[in-house]
């Protein structure tokens, strides 16, 4: 009887695990299985399933009750319960697998192997191999040369001396060459006249310029908070000083690096490196009242990850905030993984004042103060303060009693970063800095009951022209927007489907599994840090130099230069990658070296001129038998004009600028923040410090393709469209540059003399018989003005050969 | 196979892959962006008016009769109501605020429409009012950015650049995605009708109501049309003799923009000059009128757009946020709109314009059926909150099936209880009207193809003519 009713039960086992497996396979395994892992769950493996997914366990062996797998088949809510298509599970089989469970959960699949090889085996995750070059050959051309050659193409001559000199001065600082740099480089004889321009070029402080913006592109740089209320940053700039200066002294790469992600964690930080952290404050802001502070900054860090995905990986990580990325090695936890580095950040603005701001502030500070409490008693704000903050404190703990507070207490907490923090800390335990903040938004913001005070705000008002009229007159030093890392550890847990209302299971800061090891004695972003910039990371070296290349070619060699993943194109010249990553590191991360190296190539100083046996074999030019006609940046049109007119104002760095706009434009927004235009040699000012106000930029910018500065930016595109026409032709801009122009050369005895000292200041060379004669027939029908115009619309204007 | 010939092979069934390899291209724009492209199957409506009420105007006083808040005028809501929300905005304690409006049935159709919205009732018949709008977001920016990217994050394409993508322009002379803004700013200002990560080809452009209507559309002072006219002539053949030196398609390209930009300082004062419209028409749309004159400007801009062969129009209308003072808020916004809007309606149809062109009313949300109070010490300054969770908009024209209503409301108007339309619901049926499946209209970025509807989005057949 025993033995019977033994194998009568193990043959009921078997025949249930058949039943849980052919169930499991039917309903389950599409979405839970060998080819996609839906919320981090795979069914078809014992480990693996038994571990469960992002939000927790799925099965609990012997506990049915307490299993999600039950409580999710079992529910009827919409987009909880599973399966979410098809008909709903039979009583029976949710029987069936709540008795497979209350026994044991029995494991109806043999285990699997995990490893997908071809994820893993992609490119880009391989180590950097630096290949031989052959000695005597500039490298860059070997390797260039030996693709050309196995496809019997030639490569195109050398370019034009002043194409060349117009080419690699655009290049390497986004302007071009004047009358007198060309003059000596056309007169100077010796071999290497060439190489000597380009260190002169290298060596100018316009190359942190150009080299910034690039920087900035994929940084989402801009002067303004972003969404509705899209507050001006006045200190934004402070960053970008910061990016232009270690461009110009050629700071290596990998300190660039650590610098900006992890300065503030540095052994021995300086206010300089605090600073460079401003990398991460570019994110949006939302102010708007109400929204969900919380969610706000979930938002934040999960575009802080993206960013530098991106930018120094070269991976599109942000995929997996929701789900396993679907076709590279990332798995959802993996994302949360990276995420974790940022989310311990907290903001911090501090004081970082630019050569020659201390001294006066300093001496100030005391009669600033003294006359600014006084100013404070009279109108008797510390005791409307205290009243205010008891209010609001009201609020906080209390929320729901008085709608007006409430709302006052949403607008504060979204205009002032922390504010609930401050809040409530006591007054004497605040620091200065948060006094000071509190105090300022107090007297701008009294709120309602102070409000409807008619008399009490007729005195306030005169309260702050004065304080307006004191702080116009006291000297001030520049703040930068920092980061630092937040006094206690933060917990990061997986946000289910992407969501940060539903925390999954929880996760330590790490790098992806398909990448070597980080280190782990410091601090984790500071090693974080240091691992984007380590010798074994095979992406880093790779992305920064194919970036590089970009900008000399207009293509990269991996033309999706934002995506190296299995989904981004492969590499056209694997080898020359490898060798410029290897070589980028061998120089100690020095970019202006390696852009030496390019610029210096055969490769780069080809001809660009379009060869018709290439039209239908390399219509992309990707084999690089020829270099790439390129339309300058928007920024780079304007410098260009300004430049050629003589108009251009060369100062570096400094605060943003707003060249006048028609009206219109800024208050087209909500916000409706004023569009003070600068007046003198602020106008004149390159495009990279024009005040970037993101709900409502600058026109010609957004015309000439800028980004929009709210994700990373790897390449712009270039459109040709008809409003670029017409901002070029009609656009004051560009209308006073070609008066200039015009003026410039009005000295000279005649018009053919200024037409082609005109031409020649534009585009670097004299303008050919044809060209002349042309240009002459207008100067019979119109001004000097009209030629200038004409000369500063030129396709040869605009472009880059 | 040159990419030319796969591209006309294929013509539209590929998505925009090909298309967007296209544009990239270095130096090879083979195609011009905005030449008219044939949807994935023939639409109803070739062009799209959308008549974007910024702030969200209050369903329950202008489209969606409650009766039933009378009875908990001045009481909180139901428990029952609100017991599963997560309530990040909404104060689910805050008193029910009845509305003092009338609904009256209007034309064969018997729509309900509130006295705010005496001309509008006249069109009833046109229209196909949905009850049952759901957004996600509670607040403006986000929700703006929701209702014309299919995403609350800043940085997608917005509708009308995805349209003029897909579609091309009809226009030669004129922008394919065309902006008229009126009232008070927006909060999403320019991100409403950016262009994304689309080429900025497709971003709109505004049409100014002071000044140029295009930026920069006018000669520089002291610059003639003759003048104009013989400096772009020698640019062109400067520019032609340089194509012949470096054999660059680009330049030539280059070429045909600055002769459209030259069309265009014709077309564009043609476009705004009503002196050929008759005195009619002018009343019509309150023109001369001192309350609906800007925005009856618009409306009359708009059916002159698309006449023009214009695709895409974005009214925005700023601001039917009305926390505080709603009975005469919204009184103020019905008087600028309503009467401009039936001209609009009625005007297209008169000119058999209608049957094409698709017109969307409405806001990036609606209002809660409870009030609002700022200042508890006047009587007159209730108000309502933002309301996603269900909202009234309304469609008619191409595509559309009119004098319809779709979708209900409970008796309060907080849930929807029938036929719930989430935003990308509607703008899956947006583009199905302009002749889109919406799951195809995709562009590639950062390794994924993106579209509008972003992975959600149902065709609303009911809607349908």
């Amino acid at each position: 009887m025993r033995v019977l009713l033994f194998v009568g039960l193990s043959a009921g086992l078997a025949a249930q695990t058949t039943e849980v497996r052919a169930l499991l396979q039917k309903r389950c395994l599409a979405c839970h299985g060998p080819s996609q892992q839906m919320s981090g769950l795979r069914l078809d493996d014992r480990e693996a399933g038994l571990k469960g997914g992002y939000s927790g366990p799925a099965i609990l062996p012997g506990k049915s009750g307490e299993s999600r797998l039950i409580e999710r088949v079992l529910s009827t809510k919409e987009g909880f319960s599973m399966p979410p298509s098809g008909a709903r599970l039979t009583a029976a089989e949710v029987e069936t697998l709540k008795q497979w469970i209350d026994r044991g959960a029995e494991w109806p699949f043999a285990s699997v192997a995990k490893a997908n090889n071809a994820k893993l085996s992609h490119w880009a995750f391989q180590p950097v191999r630096r290949p031989t070059v052959p000695p005597g050959v500039h490298p860059v051309d070997a390797l260039v040369r030996a693709k050309l050659s196995a496809l019997s193409l030639p490569p195109s001559p050398e370019a034009a001396k002043p194409t060349l000199a117009r080419r690699v001065s655009l290049d390497l600082r986004g302007i071009p060459p004047s009358p007198a740099e060309m003059r000596e480089y056309l007169d100077d004889a010796r071999p290497d006249a060439y190489e000597r321009m380009v260190d002169r070029f290298l060596a100018s402080p316009h190359f942190g310029e150009k080299w910034a913006r690039h920087w900035l592109d994929l940084a989402r740089y801009a002067d303004s908070d972003g969404y509705e209320k899209d507050q001006p940053r006045p200190n934004a700039f402070r960053w970008r000083n910061w990016v232009i200066d270690a461009y110009n002294r050629d700071l290596p790469f990998d300190r660039f690096t650590i610098e900006q992600i992890a300065g503030d964690l540095l052994p021995g930080a300086s206010t300089e490196t605090r600073v460079a952290t401003g990398f991460h404050r570019n994110t949006l802001i939302n102010r708007e009242a109400g929204v969900s502070r919380a969610e706000d900054r979930f938002e934040q860090t999960i575009n802080r990850t993206n960013t530098i995905s991106t930018t120094w990986l070269g991976l599109t990580a942000g995929c997996a905030q929701c789900h396993d990325h679907k076709y590279d090695p990332i798995s959802q936890r993996e994302y949360y993984q990276l995420f974790a580095f940022m989310n311990a950040i907290q903001e911090e603005d501090i004081e970082a004042p630019l050569p020659g701001e201390l001294g006066p502030w300093l001496a100030s500070r005391a009669g600033y103060l003294k006359e600014r409490d006084a100013l404070l008693a009279e109108y008797q704000i510390s005791q409307l303060q205290l009243v205010w903050e008891e209010r609001m404190r009201a609020a906080i703990t209390k929320p729901g009693t008085n709608v007006e507070w409430d709302f006052a207490l949403t607008s504060c907490t979204a205009m002032l970063d922390n504010a609930q923090a401050m809040l409530m800390t006591p007054a004497d335990k605040r620091t200065e800095y948060q006094r000071e903040r509190l105090l300022n938004y107090f007297v701008y913001n009294m709120g309602p009951d102070n409000n409807r005070d008619k008399e009490l705000m007729a005195k306030i008002r005169t309260l702050r022209e004065k304080m307006n009229a004191l702080n116009g007159r006291t000297p001030q030093i520049t703040l930068a927007h920092t980061v630092a890392e937040a006094p206690q550890p933060v917990k990061t847990t997986v946000a289910v489907r992407g969501d940060y209302k539903r925390p999954g299971i929880e996760v330590q800061p790490d790098t992806l599994a398909v990448l070597p090891p980080m280190g782990k004695a410091g601090p984790a972003r500071l090693e974080f840090a240091k691992w984007l910039v380590s010798r074994d990371n095979p992406l880093t070296a790779r992305v920064i130099m194919n970036r590089t290349w970009q900008e000399f070619f207009g293509r990269g060699l991996v033309r999706t230069s934002e995506d190296f993943g299995l989904q981004g194109e492969k590499p056209s010249h694997p080898e020359l990658l490898d060798y410029l990553a290897s070589e980028f590191i061998e120089r100690g991360w020095s970019q202006k070296q390696m852009m030496r190296l390019i610029v210096t190539s055969a490769t780069y100083k080809q001809s660009s001129q379009v060869r018709p046996d290439l039209v239908q074999r390399d219509p992309d030019n990707t084999l690089l038998a020829r270099q790439s006609r390129l339309r300058l940046s928007a920024e780079g049109l304007r410098d260009s004009a300004l430049a050629a007119s003589g108009l251009l104002d060369e100062r570096i760095g400094g605060p943003s600028i707003r060249p006048p706009q028609p009206p219109g434009v800024a208050e087209l927004q909500y916000g409706n923040n004023k569009w003070r235009e600068s007046t003198g040699a602020d106008r004149y000012r390159r495009g990279l410090y024009i005040h970037f106000q993101r709900t409502a930029p600058y026109p010609q910018l957004m015309t000439f393709d800028a980004p929009e500065s709210t994700v990373a930016c790897s390449r712009r595109r270039t459109s040709n469209t008809p409003l670029q026409s017409l901002n070029l032709l009609n656009d004051p801009v560009f209308v006073e540059a070609a008066q200039a122009l015009a003026y410039r050369v009005s000295g000279l005895p005649t018009d053919e003399a200024r037409i082609a000292a005109a031409f020649e200041t534009a585009l670097n060379r004299p303008p050919s018989a044809r060209e002349m004669s042309r240009l002459m027939r207008l100067r019979q029908e119109q001004s000097l003005l009209a030629v200038a115009r004409v000369i500063l619309n030129l396709d040869e204007f605009v472009t880059r050969e | 196979m040159n990419r030319r010939a796969f591209l006309n092979q294929f013509a539209y069934g590929m998505g925009g892959i090909a298309l967007a390899d296209l544009m990239t291209a270095d130096g090879y724009a083979a195609t011009d962006p905005l030449a008219p492209r044939a949807p994935h199957f023939p639409g109803k409506a070739k062009s799209v008016i959308f008549m974007f009420m910024e702030g969200g105007p209050s369903q329950m006083d202008l489209f969606d009769p409650k009766p039933g808040l009378q009875k908990w005028h001045g009481k909180p809501l139901p428990d029952s109501l609100t017991k599963d929300m997560q309530l990040a905005f909404i104060k689910k304690d805050a008193a029910v605020l009845a509305s003092p409006r009338i609904f009256k049935p209007q034309g064969q159709s018997g729509i309900e429409l509130s006295d705010y919205l005496p001309h509008l009732s006249t069109c009833a018949d046109d229209l196909c009012l949905v009850r049952s709008i759901q957004s996600e977001a509670f607040n403006h920016h986000p929700a703006q950015l929701f209702l014309f990217t299919g995403s609350t994050q800043f940085g997608r394409p917005t509708m009308g650049a995805w349209s003029v993508y897909g579609l091309g322009s009809e226009s030669k002379n004129l922008p394919g995605f065309v902006v008229l803004a009126s009232g008070a700013g927006t909060s999403g200002g320019a991100s409403n009708f950016s262009s994304g990560f689309l080429p900025s080809t497709y971003q709109g452009t505004l049409l100014r109501n002071s000044g140029d209507p295009i930026l920069y559309l006018s000669n520089p002072p002291g610059v003639t049309a003759q003048a104009q006219r013989a400096a772009l002539d020698a640019l062109k053949d400067l520019n032609e003799e340089h194509f012949t030196q470096t054999g660059d398609q680009e330049i030539n390209s280059r070429i045909n923009a600055y002769e459209l930009a030259y069309r265009m300082q014709t077309a564009g004062p043609e476009l705004t000059d009503f002196s050929k419209e008759s005195k009619e028409t002018l009343d019509m749309y309150g023109v001369n009128d001192e309350a609906t004159k800007q925005f009856g400007t618009n409306c009359l801009m708009a059916r002159r757009l698309v006449e023009r062969g214009t695709r895409y129009v974005l009214m925005m209308h700023a601001s039917w946020d009305d926390h505080t003072n709603l009975n005469k808020k919204l009184k103020k916004n019905c008087d600028i709109t309503d009467k401009p809007t039936a001209a609009l309606i009625k005007d297209l149809k008169q000119r058999g314009l209608l049957d094409s062109t698709l017109i969307v009313w409405g806001g990036e949300f609606g209002r809660t059926p409870m009030q609002e109070v700022r200042d508890t010490r006047d009587d007159e300054n209730a108000g309502r909150d933002h309301h996603p969770i269900a909202y009234s908009m309304w469609l008619a024209g191409g595509g559309i099936k009119p004098g319809t209503v779709v979708g209900k409301t409970d008796d309060l108007g907080f849930n929807i209880i029938e036929d719930k339309v989430p935003v990308h619901d509607l703008q899956a049926t947006i583009m199905h009207c302009l002749g889109f499946d919406h799951t195809r209209l995709t562009y590639r970025y950062m390794g994924r193809d993106f579209r509008l509807t972003d992975v959600h989005g149902n065709v609303v057949k009911k809607m349908l003519a």
